[in-house]
């Protein structure tokens, strides 16, 4: 019945009256300290009462000492004095005995009173209105700006943003290094981050100044990377800053001669290191940077340079973004680019090479995700703790190397995953349904051909590769004209070709037009190859949906690649190698013309193909050291396989 | 009428009833331990002798009769006591007690001991034996221990001191208690709700009793053993009084007092009532019926008993629910005619010549708010019942200007909320307390706890003095804009502060006029403030304690305000003491207000209740109890027919003024709602709270709904339908800022107030 906790209030004992009384030099008996126990106890719970009457009326949720204080005083007792300060009194056990007792420190009067330096921020009281909801329409968050106090900065303070911000715009090389390790290191300047986030704000009113702009990411990295700051939801504004970085078509970037790709990777790098240190302080953030970079990549209006940050963006995001936004907008996208890529004229030159690196930068993202989908397969199959180390690792990036260091990068992209499934109620890719590798690896092959394969490494020998195979992938990559690669390439050439081979006769002749007349010209035939592509993929996601479970079971994730390239042409090989010759045809051949004049046995040129080749690579090698590395580190991850 | 409580009762128990309990006789004259052992158990026994005296030659025999019995069971000791208690002669008892003529001096003190004989009386003669022992054994007196059985007992003897029974063995409340609860559960369910009511008003009488006779560990026991039973709406009072245990503590303790002094109201219906006392009678329980009859006011109706929700709805108050009676008086809630105003009509294209001062082209004005006013409303008060200030010209300008902005109100409803505009006190550190805008939204007050009162701008308009006399000497009285000149330039600013106070400002209030502002405070005064020269004007003392509400009246010149002394006074601003003092809420009163035609005022209490005061004569012509909670916010709906209150319990509850009844719960909240207040038009309640969340009511579909309803205004009983969500319009979050005062502009936009607490 009434059996819960008989009191829940503090209750003074016998012992404490009888010491505090000793203190004042009385003694007293048991019984008389019984008595005064109690009614001290009943005082203090009237007096505790009648204070929280006047924390009510103050609107108050905390009880405070002056509350207690005119409960005392309205009941005619002397007010307890000296508490009223807003620090925490610490409490502290003597040295000897179960006796506790409140810190009282001595305060120096005339120090007190002569003190010049009287405490700032107490800024003035004042009213401020803000519309909170039109029309009584608003979202349930809570609205309104945040009214920061007002605070005035200290002299120090002032200088030293002064100092900081001259020396990071300015000239001096060094003294931008001096002023960026010490912004990432300094303790103290807390106050001064709304000023910083503002001045990195100013990238809108430099999008001229390569060199600007490149020292406000660097600025933004620092921050970043100051364990002593609390971004907070200045957190959106950085990142809406690197955002502008990314993915506006700035105006440095008319000029030809100015590297804005080195900068839209680098600022796609800071992306991911900022949302993986960074991410969980504003919610939904992962979904918002997706969803911007996924407006861009499908806005056709945009230049090929917006869409190459954005492509770089999904990469750096991992290549679960990839996988999510950059690979269902391939078809759609693929039309674009390949209109671009077709165009000869000269003055589509310039386009032209943009497109180029575009096409780069998707072949990399995609390669990266075909390889990473395949190890989170592996993953999950031979042990279930995958993800676990994965996100432990993400969680502890913090170490300040100049790029994010490449291990938690690759790892981040299980953080990510999980990331996703925590917050994935609401989100706008509630539909999304995962592709199965085989089709994915289908589908994309049946855009890139076979440099994905070549790039890729999956071809047939690969299972015979010797452990040592995926680091000299690796430099193949890196130096894909080296010797190690071409023979890779010599014997991927003549299926190249020949697939090139089988159906010339659809692109017809180069066209001249810009990409939409391109599109509306070849209408019939693009519907037409469209809907066969569809069906066929849908078809063959069916056909590899269904045949899938049985071999998953039985294979590790090792024959998934041979699987998928081996199963759609054995079993669908016919029907299958023509629609992909056909797409192949209808989407990208002319992107392919590069290759092909290249590569062909015939052209007279025939030591271009490597140099061809090599022209194209700093495409993907303008990704950086960075996917250098982590493509290592993928291989590294791949090794025990 | 309704007191049919006590009817059946014959006389003598009547008068047992008008005991004055905070009579302690009893306990002071302890010194005879035999006595005070016996007396002990009932603070009511004392008072049972007390008062009989004279005219009651019954209790002159019962006198007799307990002597008798002491004698009869030896207890000589006792009975020479008693004896020189009361004061009666020797040979008194000699007359063998029967002898009714022997009508004396009468026991003034006597009841004491009287008191403790009676206890053995109670249990009727079965277990009278046990019982005396044990009451023996607890005390110390030397008494020997009765010899013969209770049964041998004259049955007379019996009958008389069965109908004394208050005092028991406080080991028995328990079982009394016990007893109770068990037959309770065991009647029919549509009595069982009402019965229940009994539990917590009998629940603490009984605690209170065992306090007051210093059986503190057996008032332990019975509180641990109970308390789980009371509703959890009296967990408030439950903590004050399991923080009681000593009979000394209870004579400061106020809410002890209103429990003593007042009469806890209970509603039950004849048929539950009949139930009850049957029981008791039949049980000699009369330890609880003595409870019943001395410290609970039972209102019998007639009719279905009520259920169980319906109980809850309306419970919850200090004092139980209000008597039916209570909120019988007739209420004048409509509006005052307007004031014959013209206004010129079309605005449009004589904006400019209006400035001017309303030429030629005037008409009646011819608006809603015209035709409303044109015919007397039938529930409006006379014109003059109060004495009302006389329009002055500036007010007749405001009035034109009010009419003007009501053409472009915008008309609210559920498809059309108002906007929301949040006004953030910033750096408040010494603390928020109280907000108000003025009427026409362009002042802005907040009373602090660092006792200053601030006055913002919230227009372009910056505040200005009057200049000083000397300088006002100077100026040409006779230039058209001499209003403009007399303000001193140099003192323009968007803010003016406002020391005087000596402690928070609890409350503040604008005139409707925007010339004064009234701030009350902690201090126990309420002051005056001119909004023209920015200085105190008056300090109203009277309250003595802190003051924690003030409000003007809707027609300006009188005010109120209700404080810590529970009462809410009526002042007039030239007045420096209250014309009335409305005495009646049994704890502090929290908030005030003014009904819109000014004739009555509204106040909310900690003591949960809300009282209606009429003006007029000061008399309470309305209670309403149903809050769990003290009461903060008041709102009166702008045609004067309901009442809005919030309270700490987090719900606003609506009121049907003319009725009497609760018509409408609103729950959402999840904390204290400190601020309500209807749209210009009364479709839209918003709510203000600590929940830092300002949430809009369909108030129209709230009162829409009961007018359909033919409510039972006769039986008082409200059906409240749980309609909270559909009611429910909007929710709006503020950032960290608890919303303390929300005003509708008079186009309709919702402007919110509170300080940015982060």
């Amino acid at each position: 019945m009434a059996d819960r906790e008989e009191r829940r209030f503090a209750e003074v004992s016998r012992e404490s009256v009888k010491l505090m009384a000793e203190s004042a030099g009385v003694e007293l008996g048991d019984d008389v300290a019984a008595l005064l126990a109690e009614d001290v106890c009943y005082r203090l719970r009237e007096a505790t009462q009648s204070s929280s009457q006047f924390m009510r009326h103050a609107k108050r949720r905390k009880l405070t000492v002056e509350d207690f204080n005119r409960a005392l005083r309205w009941s005619k007792v002397e007010a307890v004095c000296g508490y009223g300060a807003q620090d925490a009194l610490p409490f502290c056990p003597a040295k000897e005995g179960e006796l506790f007792f409140i810190e009282d420190r001595d305060i120096n009067l005339v120090e007190l009173a002569l003190a010049t330096n009287i405490p700032k921020g107490c800024a003035e009281t004042m009213v401020r209105v803000n519309v909170s909801y039109l029309d009584g329409k608003g979202n349930l968050e809570p609205q309104g700006t945040v009214p920061t106090a007002v605070q005035s900065l200290s002299e120090d303070l002032l200088k030293y943003y002064q100092q900081i911000t001259r020396a990071i715009l300015g000239e001096d090389p060094h003294l931008m290094k001096v002023a960026l390790l010490d912004l990432q290191s300094n303790s103290k300047i807390a106050a001064l981050l709304p000023y910083f986030v503002y001045v990195i704000s100013g990238v809108k009113s430099v999008s001229h100044d390569l060199e600007q702009l490149n020292r406000l990411l660097h600025m933004v990295k620092s921050l970043v990377q100051n364990p002593y700051l609390y971004l907070g939801s200045y957190v959106r504004s950085l990142v809406s800053s690197v955002m502008y970085c990314i993915l506006e078509p700035l105006a440095a970037s008319i000029n030809p001669l100015n590297d804005h790709w080195t900068l839209r990777d680098y600022a796609a790098l800071l992306l991911s290191h900022i949302f993986w240190t960074h991410g969980d302080l504003v919610s939904g953030l992962y979904h918002q940077i997706l969803l911007s970079l996924q407006k861009v990549l499908s806005d056709p209006v945009r230049p090929l340079c917006s869409h190459y940050g954005a492509v770089v963006g999904l990469h750096a995001l991992g290549w679960k973004a990839v996988e999510r936004v950059l690979f269902p907008h391939l078809p759609a996208y693929w039309a674009n680019l390949q209109a671009v890529l077709d165009d000869y004229s000269v003055s589509n030159a310039q386009v032209k090479a943009d497109g180029h690196k575009v096409y780069g930068a998707i072949l990399v993202a995609v390669e990266r995700l075909l390889k990473m989908k395949a190890l989170s397969l592996s993953q999950p199959a031979e042990g279930g703790s995958g993800g676990q180390p994965g996100s432990a690792v993400g969680g502890r990036v913090s170490s300040p190397g100049l790029s994010p260091p490449p291990e938690p990068l690759s790892e981040a992209a299980l953080g990510i995953a999980s990331h996703l499934q925590a917050g994935g109620a609401g989100c706008p890719w509630e539909e999304w349904t995962p592709v199965p590798l085989p089709a994915m690896y289908c589908e994309l092959y049946s855009f890139f051909g076979d440099s994905l394969a070549v790039r890729f490494s999956t071809g047939p020998g690969f299972g015979s590769y010797p452990p040592c195979a995926p680091s000299q992938l690796a430099d193949t990559r890196k130096e894909p004209c080296g010797p190690a690669s071409n023979p890779d390439t010599a014997r991927k050439m003549p299926q190249l070709t020949a697939n090139l081979n089988i159906s010339p006769r659809q692109d017809g002749s180069p066209r001249t037009d810009p990409p939409p007349p391109s599109l509306a010209a070849t209408g019939p035939g693009r519907s037409l190859a469209r809907s066969s592509s569809s069906s066929s993929s849908s078809v063959q996601r069916s056909r590899s949906s269904s045949s899938r479970p049985g071999q998953r079971s039985t294979g590790p994730s090792r024959d998934v690649f041979p699987k998928a390239r081996f199963t759609s042409p054995q079993a669908g090989l016919p029907v299958f190698t023509f629609l992909i010759g056909g797409r192949q045809m209808g989407r990208r051949c002319q992107g392919r013309r590069p290759f092909q004049t290249a590569f062909a046995p015939t052209p007279p040129i025939s030591s271009v193909p490597p140099r061809a080749y090599a022209h194209k690579l700093p495409v993907i090698g303008r990704v950086g050291k960075p996917v250098r590395r982590w493509a290592c580190s993928h291989y590294s991850l791949h090794l025990p396989l | 009428m309704a007191a049919v409580q006590g009817g059946p009762v014959d006389a003598v128990e009547e008068k047992d009833i008008k005991t004055e309990p905070s009579n302690d006789g009893c306990g002071s004259n302890s010194t005879n331990d035999g006595r005070a052992a016996s007396a002990s158990p009932g603070s009511g026994a004392p008072a049972a002798g007390a008062k009989p005296a004279a005219a009651a030659p019954e209790d002159q025999q019962t006198l007799l009769a307990v002597l008798q019995f002491l004698k009869k069971n030896k207890l000589t000791e006792s009975v020479d006591i008693l004896r020189r208690e009361a004061g009666l002669p020797e040979d008194s008892l000699d007359l063998k007690g029967a002898d009714s003529s022997a009508a004396g001096s009468g026991g003034a003190a006597g009841g004491a001991a009287a008191g403790g004989a009676v206890a053995g009386g109670d249990l009727g003669a079965a277990d009278a034996s046990s019982l005396l022992s044990r009451v023996t054994a607890s005390s110390s007196a030397v008494v020997q221990a009765p010899t013969k059985a209770a049964g041998e007992d004259q049955p007379d003897v019996n009958v008389v001191l069965s109908a004394y029974s208050q005092q028991g063995d406080p080991k028995l409340y328990p079982v009394y208690y016990n007893g109770l609860k068990r037959f309770i559960e065991s009647v029919l369910d549509c009595h069982r709700a009402e019965l229940s009511q009994v539990f917590y008003p009998l629940f603490v009488h009984m605690y209170l009793e065992l306090v007051y006779n210093n059986y503190e560990s057996e008032a332990k026991a019975f509180f641990e053993k109970f308390r789980g039973d009371q509703e959890c709406y009296y967990e408030d009072d439950l903590r004050i009084l399991s923080s009681l245990s000593k009979r000394e503590h209870m004579r400061g303790n106020e809410t002890l007092l209103d429990f003593r002094t007042s009469k806890f109201v209970l509603r039950i219906s004849r048929d539950s009532y009949q139930l009850l006392k049957r029981h008791l009678q039949e049980r000699q329980n009369n330890q609880i019926w003595n409870i019943i009859q001395e410290h609970l006011y039972i209102d019998i109706f007639d009719g279905m008993p009520r259920s169980k929700s319906q109980i809850d709805a309306m419970s919850g108050s200090l004092a139980g629910e209000a008597k039916r009676e209570a909120n019988k008086a007739k209420v004048y809630y409509g509006l005052l005619k307007e004031p014959e105003i013209e206004l010129p009509l079309d605005d449009e294209d004589e904006e400019a010549e209006n400035e001017e001062g309303k030429p030629k082209k005037k008409k009646p004005k011819k608006d809603s708010v015209g035709s409303k006013s044109k015919k007397q409303d039938p529930n409006a008060p006379q014109q003059t019942r109060i004495p009302l200030p006389e329009l002055k010209d500036s007010d007749k300008l405001d009035k034109i200007m009010y009419m003007k902005e009501a053409t472009k109100r915008i008309r609210l409803g559920p498809e059309n909320l108002p906007s929301i505009c949040f006004y953030s006190f910033l750096n408040a550190y010494q603390g928020l307390t109280a907000v108000d805008f003025t009427d026409d939204s362009s002042l802005i007050a907040g009373g602090f706890a660092d006792s200053t009162v601030r006055v913002w701008s919230v227009t372009p308009k910056k505040l200005r003095k009057v200049k000083s006399a000397a300088d006002l000497n100077l100026i040409d009285k006779e230039s058209d804009d001499v209003l403009e000149r007399i303000m001193d330039e140099k003192t323009a600013s968007e803010l003016k502060i406002l020391y005087g106070h000596s402690g928070p400002v609890y409350g503040i209030s604008f005139s409707p006029d925007r010339n004064y502002l009234l701030s009350s405070s902690e201090d126990g005064t309420v002051r005056l403030w001119s909004l023209q020269t920015f200085t105190c004007l008056v300090g109203y003392k009277g309250h003595n304690y802190p003051v924690w509400d003030t409000h003007f009246s809707p027609h300006g010149y009188y005010f109120v305000s209700g404080g810590h002394d529970r009462v809410a006074r009526l002042w007039a601003t030239d007045h420096y003491q209250p014309l009335r003092i409305f005495s009646g809420h049994l704890a502090d009163v929290t908030c005030t207000r003014f009904h819109p035609n000014s004739n009555y005022v509204a106040t909310g209490s900690s003591d949960r209740t809300i009282r209606l005061w009429d003006v007029l004569n000061g008399s309470c012509v309305r209670i309403f109890t149903g809050h769990k909670g003290p009461i903060h916010a008041l709102a009166f709906s702008p045609n004067g027919k309901f009442l809005a209150s919030g309270a700490t319990d987090s719900r606003v509850l609506l009121w049907d003024i003319g009725h009497g009844l609760m018509i409408g719960e609103l729950k959402g909240h999840t904390d204290s709602i400190y601020s309500l207040r209807f749209s210009r038009d009364g479709e839209i309640l918003a709510s203000g709270s600590m929940d830092n969340t300002v949430r809009l009511w369909n108030a129209t579909k709230a009162f829409d709904d009961l007018e359909t309803d033919d409510f039972t205004a006769a039986t008082g009983h409200v059906h409240l339908q749980d309609n909270s969500q559909e009611l429910l319009l909007g929710t709006y979050m503020s950032k960290s800022t608890p919303v303390i005062n929300l005003h509708f502009t008079r186009r309709n936009l919702l402007l919110a107030a509170g300080s940015y607490n982060p």
